[in-house]
């Protein structure tokens, strides 16, 4: 992609980033440089401090120490960035009419919206459901719909909250079919997973984070299979960690 | 004095007749009260939306006394109306005293904290879910409060419903604002009282009943908006 048009956005870079909540520390120094390209994905285990580095790297919640910084700006550029969150905020109206009010924020022309629209139908697999209330889909449906959505502002980067915890496999398949599409098409995708296996089938390059410190960073295959860290080892070997 | 069966067959006979005196009282009523009511929807929800959404010194307190004046007494509202409103009043040249217009003045004060109150709750309520998603967008101002009213749309029609009944039932404010003068200013609520005490019971009776009916019906209203609601999956 046209990196040197888009100045505004990369290198990400979390600097020693640390966070504390009620006395306890929740990220530590958590120092993250993001490029353009592929796929990342950001394991380790629940509590490890994941979503927030997301919320961060979103720009919704600042660090108490260090800093993020998106190329040579201080917050994100409008539309940049995208989040999916786990539990995905569906609005009180239809697929399309959610599909719609996406569009209408990132600013996308009431002429060019129905275009837009169908296409982001067409990339979730929701064209059938365009005119059910978003809140009655089904887990995998939810999912699809707000991962379609979060792209009406054509994000260069999408962050993934555990995009599929709580699915079975098929929809799981559907949803990891959905990503390494967007990958494909040029936009960067950094992925929180507590699930190895995903990891595994989607990321180039693996972050673990342990206790809101990064103890392991490096491509997929060797953070996967010859990791470095002690506590990577013992999180792939499926021991629990605390 | 009647007897109560002949005061109802008489008050039936009144409601099915057509009387242009009755029919009268129940117009005014109606478009003195949902005037109000639209009123109070105008101010009541951009303000209700505003408590819920802006962060500002001062706004726990407004918030507990937006509640509180839900239960302002009529009277009192009746009272301070009249008093604004009364030739020695700070508004008195505007000669609205005694007229449908300080109606809808006294019963839109009675009935905005009602409906601002009841959206605040509905909007904060649909904040704390949306802000991450909303703030994620990078959404401005203008977009949040609009989505969250939209959002919403179904609890701000109860609000205007709760609205719409505490004004169609109330009598203090409307008599002393109003007077209850034949033709001009006499709503059902006020008609009733002074029927009542004149011993007419059948018209007293059959506007009691319309009043009645009303009341059943915004209930009513109010169940299919909630059904509606879940129906799409609003809950």
């Amino acid at each position: 992609m046209l990196e040197f048009a888009q100045p505004d956005l990369w290198p990400l870079t979390l600097d020693r980033v640390s966070l504390a909540r009620g006395g306890r520390a929740l990220l530590d120094a958590v120092s993250l440089t993001l490029t353009p390209g592929g796929v990342t994905a950001l394991i380790g285990p629940n509590g490890a401090g994941k979503s927030l580095t997301l919320r961060l790297i979103a720009g919704l919640i600042a660090p108490d120490a260090g800093s993020v910084r998106w190329g040579a700006r201080a917050a994100p550029a409008k539309g940049a960035v995208a989040l999916v969150f786990q539990r995905p905020v569906l609005l009180r109206r239809s697929v399309a009419a959610n599909l719609d009010h996406a569009l209408s924020v990132a600013g996308v022309a009431r002429r060019m919206r129905p275009a837009r629209r169908a296409a982001l139908l067409a990339l979730g697999g929701l064209e059938t459901l365009a005119d059910r209330p978003a809140r009655a889909l089904s887990g995998g449906e939810a999912q699809r719909l707000a991962l379609a959505r979060a792209l009406a502002a054509q994000p260069r980067l999408l962050l993934l909250d555990e995009p599929a915890a709580s699915l079975d496999p098929a929809a799981t398949a559907a949803i990891e079919a959905l990503i390494a599409r967007v990958a494909a098409q040029g936009t960067t995708v950094l992925l929180v997973s507590h699930d190895v296996g995903q990891a595994r089938r989607l990321a180039g390059r693996v972050v673990f984070l342990h206790a809101g410190r990064v103890v392991e960073d490096a491509p997929a295959d060797r953070a996967l299979n010859h990791p470095q860290s002690p506590e990577a080892r013992a999180y792939l070997a499926g021991r629990l960690l605390f | 004095m009647q007897d109560f069966p002949s005061a109802f067959s008489a008050a039936f006979a009144l409601i099915f007749s057509g009387d242009p005196e009755f029919l009268g009282i129940v117009g005014l009523s109606l478009s003195v009260t949902l005037s109000a009511v639209a009123l109070a929807c105008l101010i009541g929800m951009p303000l209700g939306a505003a408590l819920a959404v802006a962060r500002f010194p001062g706004r726990g307190a407004l918030v507990v006394i937006v509640n509180a004046l839900m239960g302002l007494p009529p009277v009192v509202v009746g009272l301070v109306v009249y008093l604004t409103l009364s030739r020695s009043g700070p508004l008195g040249a505007l000669g609205l005293l005694y007229t449908p217009a300080a109606m809808i003045v006294a019963q839109t004060i009675l009935v905005t904290p009602i409906v601002a109150a009841l959206t605040r709750q509905a909007v904060a309520d649909l904040n704390a879910e949306y802000d991450e998603y909303l703030r994620s967008l990078g959404a401005s101002r203008i977009d949040t409060v609009g989505t969250l009213l939209w959002d919403a749309r179904f609890s701000l029609v109860t609000a205007a419903l709760a609205g719409f009944g505490r004004a169609s039932a109330e009598v203090g404010a409307v008599m002393i604002v109003g007077g209850n003068i034949a033709h001009v200013t006499r709503v059902m609520t006020t008609a009733i009282a002074l029927e009542t005490s004149r011993g007419r019971l059948a018209l007293a009776l059959g506007l009691g009943i319309v009043l009645l009916a009303i009341s059943l019906a915004v209930n009513a209203a109010v169940m299919a908006v909630r059904t509606r609601a879940q129906a799409v999956g609003h809950a």
